[in-house]
């Protein structure tokens, strides 16, 4: 299903079809490199974590391992964040760690080919233009649909995110 | 000795490669049996088992060595071998200095090893040990001229054109009395080969008699072979009459004869030094084993709690269904529940290791240190079959280990000392372990000065720190574990440092235990450790606080009790304390630690539990106490990271995750 080969973006188009998971966060679609994910779920019994910041909702039990679950619409602040049975979580291999995120949706897996990921201009957006790896442009029934692409293991091993300890140099 | 080549490639491009890896890990054994072997034998009266075991060692070592070209251990091993060779059949007779010798050349095979396994950068020079190794191994100085201490040989000079020739040699012995005595066998006459007979009795080595016997005849007329001493234990036939090139073996090769007696998988040697040996392995234990690499062991490990994870979830399920209608099923869960638990007790055996692995270490050092601070310390061991998960047996080390030399440096005294305190002038240091309840008890215990309380006193003075003079003992033994604490008079690099006992309670509470210290002045100091019996399952106890789940470690559990108004007072702005039986306690929150938010305003915490962590009680109130069962461990950091006041997390029956709770941190807390 499609070729697995790692490209960097922003220097080679080659053409070759990479996948990518989509999904919406405060009116904003984003793709994620499809073998980073694990699995998705609903958002379930999580236990509090007491003092860690409040985008970090705690940690659940996926299979007798201990997953912390982020919700990135509370870290960028994406107003009123629900939890009920539509809540979705992405869960995420990333950093030798399982991770998981909170989304609004998430949407379907697209394959995209080198011609149609375009490189990010600057610009100022909730994430950082260093986990932003370019822009793809998908046509659809009326128009197009516009993914904003991204480095998802970077953003979750950051300092930010809070998710991994770094120990003091 | 500086050049490693490729020795697997040798031997007709054969790659001999793959089997370093069990030659280094029998080797590895091998040398470790010998070493405790010499330091429990009984060097006045040794007995021939000990001693043939030791000599095997060498022997099989230098066995594997030569087949696998290392060539400077099966130098060194040759030596050791041909030493111990003459000490087994009673030729030398063991004594202190020569084991202090065998003690050293292992650890200069287990050097040269580790260099060759590619562990180290370079091979320790071992031409100096070699020669004191054949000094040895020559004979002994004390005994001049006492038969068993020397060789008798028998000596063939010849061919020889006149049999005068070889009368220098009974010159040279007349010349050089301490060479030893010589005897004319064929009364000066040559044979019909041209050969001149003698019999030498020496304690001096065939290369000495050879180097000394070619200033009158060339070296490739002598012939050496040894007689047997009335006192050896091998056969007639051994080594008489062989031929031995002197300039290649110092020694004299024996070859045993067809079946003769010397059978204990003796190798037959061919004169390039190479050996073929019959048995691998020298190592005396006989017990059928199997090798296992530790991450299956772990796997497994992982998979089997996984397994009662299911189990209990399945049995809170079940619980809630009607005993008669469903008994068959109920009935297979109890089965369930045997079988889960069964199966889990004898896969967290597997990981079991007698403590005497960790404790065959400290005969060697205690001698070594005994010897260094010139004090005599008898090291007793006790309980050493008690059996601790090896994860927990490799942290352990460290800490005894500094436990250990505390107690040989500061705590007993030079025997001067000793006997002026009308003490035995060597002291004892008990080294024991014993299995109590869940838990393992070790103790360091030593007969020694103990600890001294108005020195203790004076050096937490010293260092700014509050004292009364009112404390109890335990109080004042307790100061001990304050870093940079030390109250010993000189820095030693045995210790002395002050950076041992805070490091070794952290490193022992790390590991789930906890660490105590008795001392009385003048009669010894006891140091108990007390460690769960595995890292991965602990006994908990669920609490709630505010609707939210936590586990306290059942074992830093006191007691519980009903908290009724009036019960706890303040003291200070924020300080709160409980009045338990005669003790005041520091009172903490749990809702407050971790912020739980509490949904209903009328409720509150009305459990006080008693928490006691590092030899220090706090009371934590709660809302609820909700049971007692053993729960998986699981670590917080595999995919988060570490949590203050947390110290790991584990699965409840109903899927949910329940934080548990450091009650070490958590003690500390209520301190500042």
């Amino acid at each position: 299903m499609g070729m697995m080969e790692r490209i960097d973006i922003g220097t080679e188009m080659a053409v070759r079809v990479r996948e990518f998971l989509t999904f919406k966060l405060g009116g904003e679609e984003y793709g994620i490199d499809i073998l980073k994910v694990q699995e998705i779920r609903g958002y379930e019994a999580v236990t509090r974590i007491a003092n860690a910041p409040a985008f970090i909702k705690g940690v659940v039990n996926l299979r007798g391992v201990i997953v912390p679950i982020v919700d990135l619409r509370v870290k960028f602040e994406l107003g009123e964040a629900r939890y009920d049975t539509f809540t979705v979580v992405i869960i995420l291999n990333v950093a030798r760690r399982v991770v998981g995120a909170v989304v609004d949706s998430v949407s379907d897996v697209l394959a995209l080919d080198g011609k149609q990921i375009k490189p990010a201009p600057e610009f100022n957006s909730l994430l950082q233009a260093d986990y932003i790896t370019g822009l793809g442009t998908v046509p659809t029934a009326d128009g197009e649909r516009l993914l904003i692409l991204v480095d998802i293991e970077r953003l979750m091993s950051s300092p930010e995110m809070g998710l991994v300890e770094r120990a003091a140099a | 000795m500086g050049e490693i080549s490729n020795p697997g490639l040798q031997n007709d491009g054969f790659d001999l490669s793959q089997f370093y890896t069990v030659f280094f890990e029998e080797a590895r054994e091998n040398l470790a049996n010998m070493e405790s072997m010499l330091l429990d034998i009984d060097i006045a009266h040794p007995s021939d088992e000990e001693l043939n075991a030791i000599f095997r060692v060498a022997h099989s070592i230098k066995g594997g060595a030569a087949t696998f070209s290392f060539t400077e251990v099966a130098t060194l091993t040759h030596e050791l071998e041909t030493l111990l060779d003459r000490v087994r059949k009673h030729e030398l007779s063991l004594k202190r200095p020569m084991v202090d010798l065998l003690l050293e050349a292992g650890d200069v095979v287990k050097a040269q090893l580790a260099c060759r396994q590619g562990n180290s950068d370079h091979s320790p020079p071992a031409d100096a040990l070699i020669q004191r190794i054949r000094v040895m191994a020559a004979g002994q100085d004390e005994r001049a001229g006492a038969p068993t201490g020397a060789r008798v040989l028998d000596i063939r000079i010849g061919p020889l054109q006149s049999g005068a020739a070889a009368d220098g040699l009974v010159e040279l012995f007349y010349d050089i009395p301490a060479l030893g005595s010589i005897e004319v066998l064929d009364q000066g006459q040559l044979s019909t080969d041209g050969m001149r007979r003698f019999k030498v009795t020496t304690q001096s080595p065939d290369s000495e008699l050879v180097e000394l016997f070619s200033f009158h005849v060339s070296r490739e007329q002598v012939q050496i072979a040894p007689i047997e001493s009335a006192a050896s234990t091998s056969a007639e036939g051994d080594g008489y009459g062989f031929f031995v090139d002197p300039q290649t073996l110092p020694q004299v090769s024996k070859e045993t004869p067809a079946g003769a007696g010397a059978g204990e998988g003796e190798a037959s040697r061919r004169p390039d030094g190479r050996a073929r040996t019959d048995k691998p392995a020298a190592g005396a234990l006989e017990s059928t084993t199997l090798r296992v690499s530790v991450e299956k062991v772990d796997h497994l490990i992982n998979l089997v709690g996984e397994l009662v994870i299911t189990q209990a979830m399945l049995t809170q399920r079940a619980k809630d269904l009607d005993p008669i209608q469903f008994s068959s099923l109920l009935g297979g869960m109890t089965e369930l529940e045997r079988n889960s638990r069964d199966l889990q007790e004898t896969v967290m055996s597997i990981r079991m290791i007698p403590m005497s692995f960790v404790f065959n270490r400290f005969p060697r050092m205690i001698r070594d240190l005994a010897a260094k601070l010139g004090k005599q310390i008898e090291l007793r061991m006790v309980g050493e079959a008690t059996e601790l998960d090896k994860g927990l047996i490799e942290k352990i080390v460290d800490p005894l280990t500094h436990l250990v030399r505390n107690s040989a440096d500061h705590g007993v005294e030079t025997p001067a000392m000793r006997l002026a305190a009308g003490k035995l002038p060597h002291g004892t240091i008990t080294l024991s372990a014993a299995h109590q309840g869940g838990s393992i008890l070790i103790e360091v215990r030593d007969d020694g000065q103990g600890l001294r309380r108005e020195r203790i006193l004076q050096k937490a003075r010293e260092r700014g720190l509050h004292v009364r003079d009112d404390m109890t003992d335990a109080e004042v033994w307790a100061l001990i574990w304050e870093p940079g604490f030390s109250t010993a008079e000189t820095v030693s690099d045995v210790s002395g440092r002050g950076v041992g006992m805070d490091v070794v309670r952290k490193n022992i509470t790390a590991l789930n235990g906890s660490v105590e210290l008795d001392s009385a002045e003048g009669y010894g100091t006891r140091v108990t450790v007390r460690l769960p019996l595995t890292l991965a399952i602990m006994d908990g106890m669920s609490i709630g606080v505010a609707g939210e789940t936590y586990i306290l470690p059942l074992a830093s559990v006191v007691e519980s009790f009903q908290v009724t108004t009036g019960m706890v007072q303040t003291v200070g702005t924020t300080g709160r304390v409980v009045k338990v039986r005669d003790e005041f306690m520091p009172v903490i929150s749990l809702d407050e630690v971790f912020r739980v938010q509490r949904p209903d305003r009328t409720s509150a915490a009305e459990i006080m539990t008693v928490v006691e962590a590092e030899g220090r009680r706090v009371g934590v109130m709660i809302d609820e106490l909700l049971g007692q069962h053993q729960v998986v461990v699981k670590n917080l950091e595999t995919n988060y990271r570490r949590v203050p006041d947390i110290s790991g997390a584990t699965i409840l029956g109903d899927g949910r995750v329940a934080l548990i709770v450091d009650t070490a941190s958590l003690v500390k807390r209520a301190r500042h």
